[in-house]
Order: C-alpha cells, then sequence, then structure tokens
C-alpha cells in the first residue's frame, strides 16, 4: 500500500448534474418548438436559427481569445444563447443582421462583463433589444406560416395587415406574405380585431405569425414543464410571470372587452411562454432567492402587460425582462433569508420552561 | 406519523444496499496495534505505560490530559513496543502507542456499575469518562462532557442519532438492529445523567427494519421513536433537533442552549458498555465499502487496526484503489495512504476505484441558486466562497460564514463543481487566526 491516492477536502461525492449538461437539456428542451418554426416557416427559419447559434459560438470563441480567457465553447451557454436569441427574431431575417445580434448578445452582453456568470442582463434579451432598436423595419417584418393561405385569423391577410398592405417576405426570398402579429394587430386595433383568435386552435398550436419561438405556445409549455420536472428550472419565475400576466389580462379584459384582449390571448402570443420558462429563468440574470423569484417573476409579468397595453411596442417580454435583471441585485438584498439560528421558532424556549 | 425533516439538505446517492443487510462480524485482531493518545477533541491524553511493559484488553495506556479529553485505552494484550509519532487519519502525525498482540486476549479486570438505576449520577459520569466514552459519529467529543451541562442549562430531551444520513455508511443501522437492547439502556442512561424529561430516537425511514426493532425495544419504555425524511444533512445535530422538536440552536450556540443534548446510536452502546460492564472503549463498529471493495461489510474492529489490514480482508486491490475515505464520503477524510489506523471516531473506511476519483476543474459560479437551498444553514456558500476568492474575510463573516458545520451540501449540488464548502473552511480559518491576533 506504498502508492499515493488522490486526497482532497470533503465532500467526496458530486450530484453528477453539471453545468455543461443543464445548458444542454435546456438546448433540448427548445428543440420541438424550434422544430416546429422550422415547418411553419421552413429555410426561412432554419437559417435564422443554424446561423445564429453558430454566430454566437464562433462570437464566444472570438472573444475568448480577445480577452484571453480559457475557451468555454463546451459548456454549451453560448449554443443555448444563440439559439434563444434565434426564437425571438422573425423568420427570414438577414443573416448579417443575425451575426449582429449576436455580437450584441455574447460579446456586448457578456463576455466584457467576464464572461459566463458575470453578466447582469440576459444575453439574448440584450441581442434581442439592440437588434428591434436599431433595425425596426426588418425586426417587424412578419412572415405568413406556410398553409395558411392568404388567410389569416379568418380574415384575408392584407385585410389585417397593420402595414396596410401584404408585402413579399424579403430576404430569405420565401414565398411567404407578410402580417401583423396577433399581438401588433391588438396594439393598432384593439381587442375586437382579434376577439376570434382565443376560440381557435391555432394560437396554442402555433400556426400563426411572429417569431420563431413565439409561436408554438404548447410545444414551448412542454419544454418548460419538462425543465421543471428535471428542476432546472423551479415553479417560481415562469408562475409569477405567467399568473401575473393573466391576473392583468383578466381584470384589464372584464373592464373594457373591446379594447383589452382576453387571458389566453395574452398567455399564447408573443414571447409570453417562452419568456416566462427559458429567458426569465435564466440562473445568471434571475434572483437567487425563492422569494425573490416570485417578486422577479411578477414583475415581469406587470411590466410586460403594461408594455403590451399601453406602451408604444407590441410586446414587452424582453424588456421586462431585462428591466427585471436590472432589479435582481436589490431583490436579492430584500429576500435573503434569516440563517438558521436566528429565526424565532414555535417551541422555542420550550427547554427552559 | 409522517416522517420529519429540516428545511433544506440534499438527496446524495445513498450506496447504502450493498453493506445494509450484512451482520457485522468481528475482524481478528491485528499482530500490532497503532493506537493514536488522542483519538477526541479536546486535550491529548498522557501515555501512563512504559515501552516494554506488558498490557491488557482494556488497560488504560494514556490517562485524560483534562476535563475535555479522554483516555485511552489498548485494545490487545501484549507488549508496549513504542510511543513515537505516526501518520494520522487527520494527515498530521499524531503520536500513538504501537502494541504487539501477544494473541491471548488477557483482559484488564472491568466491573459495572451494579444498578445504574440508583447508582448517583456522578458514579456514571465518571464511568463514562474513565472507560474513554466519545462521540462515535465522527466528531469524537468526549461524552462526559456533553453530559456535564452547566446549572444554568437544564436539559428536558435527549435525542438519540439514528438518523446516518451519510452515504455508504450502515455501521450504526446494524448497531439499531443488531445491538438495539444496549443502545436504548445507553439512551436510558444518558437520560437519566442528565434528568432528561423526553427521550426520543430519531430513524430516517430507509431503514425500516431499524426502526421496527427499536420501536418494539422501546414498546414498554416512554422514549419515541420518530421515523425522519431521508435527506442529507439530517444527523446534523442542529438539524436533528430542528426536524425533532421544531427548535432551531441560535447562532454560535449549541444544543444545550434549547435544552437538548444528541447522541449517536454507537455512542449510546458504548456508554451501556462502559456503566454496565466498566468496558473500556476500545472496540467500534465500522463499514468497509466503495466501488474499490470487492467483499464490504460491517465489522467489529479493535480500535488502533491498520486500515491497510481490513482492505485486504475486504479484499481491496491496492493497485485498483485510487482513492481512500475515513468516515462518510460527505465530511470524512481522503488519506494519503492506508497505513493509518482506524480510531474511535472512524465510522467507515471508503475505498472507490482510480478510474472514479479524478478530480474535475470547476468552471464559473452560473448563480444558479443550487448552494442556497441546499445549505442547511440558510446561508449563501456561492456568497462566501466568492469572498474567500477576492479575500473578503469581513464580508465572509459578515455572510455568517462561521455558522457553517462544513457538511458539504452546496459543494455536492454546485454544478460547476466549485469547492464551496473547501473555501468556506478557508474563510473560517482565517477569521479564527484574525480573532486569535486580536485577542
Amino acid at each position: 500500500m506504498d502508492r499515493t491516492l488522490i486526497i482532497s477536502s470533503s465532500p467526496h461525492a458530486h450530484s453528477g448534474v453539471t453545468t455543461p449538461r443543464i445548458m444542454w437539456t435546456v438546448v433540448g428542451a427548445l428543440l420541438p418548438a424550434a422544430a416546429f418554426s422550422v415547418y411553419l416557416f421552413g429555410l426561412a427559419a432554419l437559417t435564422v436559427l443554424a446561423a445564429t447559434v453558430v454566430f454566437c459560438v464562433v462570437a464566444e470563441g472570438l472573444a475568448g481569445l480577445a480577452f484571453g480567457k480559457p475557451l468555454t465553447l463546451k459548456d454549451g451557454s453560448a449554443v443555448l444563447t444563440g439559439l434563444i436569441l434565434a426564437m425571438t427574431l422573425p423568420p427570414g431575417l438577414p443573416l448579417w443582421i443575425c451575426a449582429v445580434g449576436a455580437f450584441a448578445a455574447i460579446v456586448v452582453a457578456k463576455s466584457v462583463f467576464g464572461g459566463l456568470g458575470q453578466n447582469p442582463f440576459n444575453p439574448a434579451m440584450t441581442g434581442r433589444v439592440f437588434l428591434l432598436i436599431a433595425f425596426p423595419g426588418p425586426m417587424t417584418r412578419w412572415p405568413v406560416p406556410s398553409g395558411t393561405g392568404d388567410t389569416l385569423f379568418g380574415a384575408p391577410v392584407s385585410a389585417i395587415d397593420a402595414a396596410g398592405a401584404a408585402v413579399p417576405a424579403g430576404s430569405a426570398g420565401v414565398d411567404a406574405i407578410t402580417a401583423a402579429t396577433p399581438l401588433g394587430l391588438l396594439s393598432e386595433q384593439g381587442a375586437r380585431a382579434v376577439d376570434t383568435l382565443s376560440s381557435g386552435i391555432e394560437i396554442y398550436l402555433g400556426q400563426i405569425n411572429g417569431s420563431l419561438g413565439e409561436t408554438s405556445g404548447i410545444l414551448l409549455l412542454v419544454g418548460g414543464l419538462f425543465l421543471m420536472a428535471r428542476r432546472i428550472i423551479s415553479w417560481h419565475i415562469p408562475f409569477a410571470f405567467l399568473g401575473t400576466m393573466a391576473l392583468f389580462a383578466g381584470i384589464t379584459h372584464a373592464v373594457n372587452p373591446e379594447r383589452y384582449a382576453d387571458i389566453p390571448f395574452h398567455l399564447f402570443t408573443g414571447g409570453a411562454i417562452i419568456g416566462a420558462f427559458f429567458m426569465a429563468t435564466d440562473y445568471v440574470t434571475s434572483p437567487l432567492f425563492n422569494r425573490g423569484r416570485i417578486l422577479f417573476g411578477a414583475g415581469c409579468g406587470v411590466l410586460t402587460m403594461v408594455i403590451r397595453l399601453w406602451g408604444g411596442y407590441p410586446e414587452g417580454v424582453s424588456f421586462a425582462v431585462l428591466l427585471m435583471n436590472a432589479c435582481v441585485p436589490m431583490i436579492n438584498n430584500i429576500t435573503a433569508p434569516k440563517k438558521f439560528g436566528l429565526q424565532p421558532s414555535a417551541a422555542q424556549g420550550g427547554g427552559h420552561a | 406519523m409522517s416522517a420529519l425533516t429540516f428545511a433544506g439538505g440534499i438527496h446524495p446517492a445513498y450506496h447504502k444496499d450493498r453493506t445494509s443487510g450484512l451482520a457485522v462480524q468481528a475482524i481478528p485482531a491485528p499482530q500490532e496495534v497503532i493506537i493514536p493518545l488522542s483519538q477526541h477533541i479536546g486535550a491529548p491524553a498522557k501515555a501512563c505505560v512504559e515501552p516494554g511493559a506488558a498490557v491488557k484488553v482494556g488497560q488504560m495506556i494514556a490517562e485524560s490530559g483534562g476535563f475535555v479529553s479522554a483516555p485511552v485505552h489498548s485494545s490487545v494484550s501484549g507488549t508496549m513496543k513504542a510511543i513515537e509519532p505516526r501518520p494520522g487519519p487527520m494527515g498530521v502525525p499524531v503520536l500513538c502507542a504501537i502494541i504487539e498482540n501477544d494473541g491471548t486476549d488477557a483482559a484488564e479486570d472491568t466491573a459495572g456499575t451494579a444498578d445504574w438505576k440508583t447508582a448517583s449520577v456522578a458514579d456514571l459520569r465518571q464511568k463514562i469518562q474513565s472507560c474513554g466514552v466519545v462521540g462515535m459519529g465522527g466528531a469524537t467529543f468526549p461524552t462526559h462532557v456533553k453530559l456535564s451541562p452547566p446549572p444554568n442549562k437544564p436539559i428536558d430531551t435527549v435525542i438519540l442519532n439514528g438518523a446516518e444520513c451519510e452515504p455508504f455508511l450502515t455501521a450504526d443501522h446494524r448497531i439499531m438492529l443488531e445491538h438495539t437492547a444496549a443502545m436504548v439502556e445507553g439512551l436510558q442512561i444518558i437520560t437519566r445523567i442528565l434528568d432528561a424529561k423526553h427521550a426520543v430516537v430519531g430513524i430516517e425511514v430507509n431503514k425500516p427494519d431499524a426502526l421496527d426493532a427499536v420501536r418494539s425495544a422501546c414498546a414498554s419504555t416512554d422514549i419515541r421513536v420518530v421515523p425522519l425524511q431521508i435527506k442529507y444533512p439530517q444527523g446534523g445535530e442542529k438539524q436533528l433537533i430542528s426536524a425533532v422538536l421544531r427548535r432551531e440552536v441560535p447562532s454560535g450556540g449549541l444544543p444545550m442552549d434549547v435544552g437538548v443534548v444528541v447522541q449517536n446510536a454507537g455512542t449510546a452502546r458504548a456508554v451501556q458498555q462502559a456503566v454496565t460492564a466498566g468496558r473500556p472503549l476500545y472496540e467500534r463498529i465500522l463499514t468497509v465499502t466503495g466501488s474499490a471493495v470487492p467483499e464490504p461489510g460491517n465489522f467489529l474492529v479493535r480500535i488502533g487496526t491498520p486500515v491497510a489490514t481490513l482492505l485486504t480482508h475486504c479484499g481491496v486491490s491496492a493497485d485498483r484503489m485510487g482513492r481512500l475515505i475515513l468516515g462518510g464520503p460527505m465530511m470524512g477524510f481522503a488519506q494519503r495512504h492506508a497505513d493509518v489506523p482506524v480510531t474511535k471516531g472512524t465510522s467507515g473506511i471508503l475505498a472507490f476505484l482510480e478510474t472514479e476519483s479524478a478530480i474535475l476543474p470547476p468552471m464559473a459560479c452560473i448563480r444558479c441558486g443550487r448552494c442556497v437551498r441546499a445549505c442547511p444553514m440558510r446561508l449563501v456558500p456561492s456568497q462566501i466562497a466568492a469572498c474567500c476568492d477576492h479575500r473578503l474575510f469581513s464580508h465572509a463573516r459578515a455572510a455568517d460564514a462561521m455558522d457553517c458545520m462544513e457538511c458539504g451540501s452546496c459543494a455536492h449540488e454546485c454544478p460547476s463543481r466549485i469547492p464551496l464548502v473547501q473555501k468556506i473552511r478557508l474563510v473560517k480559518a482565517e477569521i479564527l487566526a484574525a480573532r486569535r491576533k486580536t485577542a
């Protein structure tokens, strides 16, 4: 027994759940919804998905070299950022704009802050908002899913296009026409324009136009619940987020159904579900404690609804998440649990009786 | 009654199935035992037998070095060969008595207390002290000290710790099954010494046979047996008290501050042996298991038996072993080699294959909060570890680093494999060093 053994300080056991495994599991949970967007929008979706992921990975690698940090590509975080960013982009977005978004997400939002774990703002959300502000035209040109023909929501496309007329979808050269998203319609014309929507099955399945990941609420929900079952995310943020939105939508719809849409419409359009399950739950940029997570989710829900109903943009999920990201240090401060032995407990003092 | 538990904690892989069903086997005493003179927390014992002298089994070879100390007894009969420093299980050499076994097991005459129910409490304490009984769960705090709380800290409840929450270990499980009566009597003796009104045995529900055995042994007593949820560190003193009584030991305090004393199952048996038979603590029950152990088991082992002897007995091949742990995987001590002796605090010996022993490099903290939810003391391990990285020790103290009990749950859960509890240990050492400097 003269061989030297490996020594280390306890514990000598590990759960086996590792950061790369978490990242790749989240990627896996997004894939069904991503695949559905390819089914809906074809090559226009596939190219945006693939290009954004590749650009993010390249940006991560180059940033690692530039900042002299060890390469961390295997942890899967760049792939995940790329995939989430792509899911927030319209199909057929010019690829060079995808590259700009990837740069903003990986380099500006993450690497300059010190890389994985150090960024205050969600990288994918930062990338999307950067593109939305820099390229408002291409970022709001929404091709109509194939198979819906020239009608959408039971009306001729041209009639409901907020821009006034159907236009051929641009650079990807697909034979699609563009139209306003349901939320765009709501913002422009009020709940009247969309009140038949929630009674149809299309918005739940995702046969509507919008960003890649905004479409299939059901598949995103399945992915999100899968992450919850695998204990990768907890219920606190998504339930608080969607619950607050539902409450908000329920009250406003009850007050003025002419102007404000109902609960299913708000939950299943736009980025509500992907935002609640996949974006707001980003570990790095969300609170540490469960109480704080509820507060954070509720804040995201309120801000999303305020922007949707009274803001300048039809959709507010990404702005809401970024604004709440900024509140995380404060939320952590006010929600830190009292350590063991400081909390008075019911039977305390029984020993001295 | 539904199983009780505390807030926080983790569910590690338990790996107890290989040994939980195996009855305790006595291991023959080795040719030579190496008995450390300090096997407890507190002052080391002072050798009281000269090299060359003959010793008997159970003979005191080193006397208590103070009140917070415990005497040490020979575990074999034979000749004291030397008293010299040898590699100790904590990584530093310790003064050890080397005794050559003559194989006769000639025993020192011992006598128990005729009737502990009527004997004076001082006599009972003295008996426990002179038999060298210490906490056998691993902390090795001298038991007679724990049984002497100051008069202003009355004890109303004694909790017997049958949680055995460390993965792999099944020695306490076997003690509860095979030495049920002795253990329960030990608990009754402890309860009498402390003049406590209540006695409770807490057992994790993954040991249903032990729950049944202890329940039937306690049927005619007023001892309460409570099932505990399977969770680590359920057997931590503060967590056990929180689970059983819903009392929180104050920060920086001891269980006696809430009127409680916790004793381990093996310690209760040692107390019973000391009081009823006057038998010193010179052997113990421990588990030998792990992926590198072909024939694992629970064994009755003489204190001072080299770990290497036990590994050979269990068929461990030295060249396949990559890691050797004394104690459990969560809080045990890794060994550089197997030439260390079994001590009063050795609850288990774990040998793992070389292929499973690699230490993987840590990655960046992703602020997932797993360590926060794991921490049974409701600390923020990642924050204290970050203070360590930046040498902000006063910040770490403000973040309650000193309340960490080093259970290792945070590091077990960390997906980035950051050595969180290890960094907190470093922080605690720095804070203590600074405190000594200013004192």
